[in-house]
């Protein structure tokens, strides 16, 4: 299916959406922002949007990818989107960081591979999870897993302003300190908020769960200090590095 | 004589990237498949080594459309591998949260999918224009099934508060008394969503298969039970692998299962089926309103029976939630976990799309050392290949784009997940 030709946008900035390895909950966290804000539909003009709608246009400005690059076969791909985007921004932590996908990195790849297909193996292309922007120029991120639906709005209208997208270079910590939540650690559990990005609201220690580092590390983290204070929390060496690892494999491996 | 040759690289409306490859010669079917080609993501690899706790946040990763439903599966087998037992009410927010997806999950594919075909239009954003009134009905339906889920579990799309054992959050009862009044009120939407499905004229195809789900004395089963076969067959899940049978094939990264037939078909249909029985009786009078008795046996009735089962899964919210408030909410915390060596578990859940079954193995310090995930959309992969070699000989006098048009309903029919499959979805006509 080919798009309309372009005399039906009335100068609205044409958006595309892509994924790759991914579990597209960010693209859903898209389509559910449609709920309460409607109106982006005439903000903007959706060239391509494979989960959601049919048109395949190929001539846009601003590119959404969600996904980590997981095999050499893809580099082309989004070579081809950095190539036509003037804007291309990393939709969620699989691009952002690798997110959960990098796990794999902490295993031989062909160990991996053999687990899950055997002796078909072979068939099966793959190598070690980055993010996208281990491959392109990204111009903006939209971190999380999923992504904050309000933050996604922000971004969008910064972005629609000409203007660099707000965010957060604090900690969780702060989020959740103008909430007044109750420090988990207070009450005998685990957090990743004081080294993580903030911009989520601090929703998973509202809702009594520690931060487990899905928006990416802050700036220039304390990482000594945040693997002492969950070893005093009575976590093992080996439970502090997969609170590390979780969603920030890529990082801690570089 | 008649060729056609249709090579849809990338089925959109579906959850991943699948492609359909048709090539017919002089009338002869030569190549009619649908392809995975999703980037493979190696969960059940990279779960070996994370503590028993991170198992239900990582593998929801697997799938955003359904992420309660792995989660729940996920905790189940954690559970049971760890002689962790969970609480009536643990039991009941389970029930409740599990629902506001199915609405979530279905809602979504009947009005974002697969109506758009029915309409003659490429997405429901045009939709948004020519029929306001759907279209804000699906929002408002969307809203509230996410809502629902963020009220017992913090978000839909990778829920927070579950874990094992219970939740790390409880809802509020004026929060359930609020949401009550909205499934209530949302009785009318579910009405017109009956209607609107019950005025589409479905393609006509009939194939018996193999119709397989989860089964339970006392319910509609969505979380636990046995498995149970339209063949006949009845298995503990534990013995899952009797039934699913996992093979690969070289042009899927997504693999396929098979049982006493070629092939078998999960999801809503399959439960419809096996399980009608059991659904609510204003969901009985949904499907009558639909046509539908078992067995049914066209599998674009999947939609159909989606349709069914959101009503079922409204109506049942508003019980669990009057069972809850009648309780009342307890102040529970998960309980400690006792890790006694370690353990094996298989959790099984009739997620959105089929019967998912999580497969854990925990040594003595909690960490994992093997897992298997078996995915609804894998089993269905064999069926929806056979039902394409039995459909496309009964349409091969209508023109190439009307064929084209024809079998990528057909692979939405079923509700693809391919995200989760590879751990799936390209139409190519070669």
């Amino acid at each position: 299916m080919t798009s309309e030709p372009t005399a039906r946008n009335n100068g609205k900035p044409k958006v595309a959406f892509f994924d790759f390895a991914c579990c597209e909950g960010c693209q859903l966290t898209v389509v559910d922002a449609l709920q309460t804000h409607l109106d982006l539909l005439d903000a903007v003009e959706i060239v391509q949007f494979r989960e959601a709608i049919s048109d395949r246009g190929e001539d846009y400005q601003i590119a959404f990818i969600e996904g980590s690059c997981t095999r050499k076969s893809d580099e082309a791909r989004l070579e081809k989107i950095r190539a036509q985007a003037a804007i291309v921004v990393a939709l969620g932590a699989c691009a952002h960081i690798a997110g959960v996908n990098a796990l794999k990195n902490l295993h031989p790849l062909q160990d991996v591979r053999r687990w899950v297909y055997g002796d078909q193996a072979e068939w099966y292309e793959t190598y070690e999870a980055r993010p996208i922007s281990a491959v392109i120029e990204v111009d903006a991120i939209i971190p999380g897993c999923p992504i904050d639906r309000e933050e996604f709005i922000r971004v969008v209208k910064a972005l629609l302003l000409g203007k660099k997208p707000p965010i957060p270079d604090y900690p969780v910590c702060v989020e959740c300190k103008l909430k007044e939540n109750v420090c988990l650690f207070h009450v005998g559990k685990f957090c990743m908020g004081p080294v993580t990005r903030a911009g989520c609201g601090a929703i998973c220690p509202t809702y009594n769960d520690g931060c487990e580092g899905c928006r990416g590390l802050i700036p220039n983290p304390n990482e000594n200090a945040m693997k002492d204070v969950l070893s005093d929390a009575g976590l093992t060496v080996e439970e502090i590095m997969s609170r590390f690892t979780m969603f920030n494999t890529y990082r801690v491996s570089k | 004589m008649t060729n056609v040759n249709i090579n849809v690289h990338y089925v959109t409306r579906v959850e991943g990237h699948g492609d359909v490859v048709v090539d017919v010669k002089n009338g002869q079917i030569k190549e009619c498949r649908f392809e995975v080609v999703e980037a493979p993501r190696f969960f059940e690899a990279f779960v070996r080594g994370r503590p028993y706790y991170e198992l239900s946040h990582i593998t929801s990763r697997i799938c955003g459309i359904c992420s309660v439903g792995h989660s729940t599966t996920s905790l189940r087998a954690t559970e049971k591998a760890l002689g962790v037992e969970p609480s009536e009410q643990t039991v009941l927010l389970r029930k409740l949260l599990f629902h506001g997806e199915i609405i979530d999950s279905h809602v979504l594919h009947t009005y974002y999918l697969v109506a758009p075909d029915f309409f003659g239009v490429n997405s429901v954003i045009p939709l948004a224009k020519t029929h306001t009134d759907v279209v804000l009905r699906a929002l408002k339906i969307k809203k509230l099934a996410g809502d629902l889920c963020a009220l017992v579990a913090g978000r839909h799309t990778h829920p927070i508060a579950m874990t094992v054992g219970g939740f790390t959050y409880l809802p509020n009862e004026a929060g359930l008394r609020e949401m009550k009044a909205r499934l209530e009120e949302a009785r009318a939407d579910m009405d017109a969503t009956v209607e609107l499905f019950a005025s589409l004229s479905w393609p006509q195809f009939e194939r018996e298969t193999e119709y397989i789900s989860l089964k339970k004395d006392e319910e509609y089963a969505f979380i636990d039970g046995v498995i149970t076969s339209s063949d006949g067959f009845t298995y503990p899940i534990e013995d899952y692998r009797k039934v699913t049978n996992e093979w690969c094939v070289p042009f899927s990264t997504a693999k396929w299962a098979r049982h006493n037939r070629e092939s078998y078909m999960v999801g809503a249909l399959a439960r419809f089926n096996n399980n009608y029985d059991q659904l609510h009786p204003r969901a009985k009078e949904a499907a009558a309103r639909l046509g539908m008795k078992p067995l049914v046996t066209n599998p674009f009735l999947n939609t159909a029976a989606q349709v069914v089962e959101m009503v079922h899964s409204l109506e049942d919210s508003i019980e669990i939630i009057d069972q809850l408030l009648t309780r009342g909410i307890q102040q529970e915390k998960p309980p400690v976990v006792k890790l006694n060596g370690g353990g094996e578990g298989v959790g099984a859940c009739d997620v959105p799309r089929g019967t998912l079954f999580h497969h854990y193995v925990y040594d003595e310090r909690g960490i994992c050392t093997e897992a298997n995930c078996i995915i609804p959309t894998n089993q269905n992969m064999a069926n929806l290949n056979a039902d394409m070699q039995a459909f496309l000989p009964l349409i091969l006098d209508r023109p190439q784009e009307e064929i084209r048009l024809l079998l990528e309903m057909l692979v939405r029919a079923y509700d693809p997940c391919i995200s989760c499959s590879t751990h799936f979805l390209r139409v190519q006509f070669v």
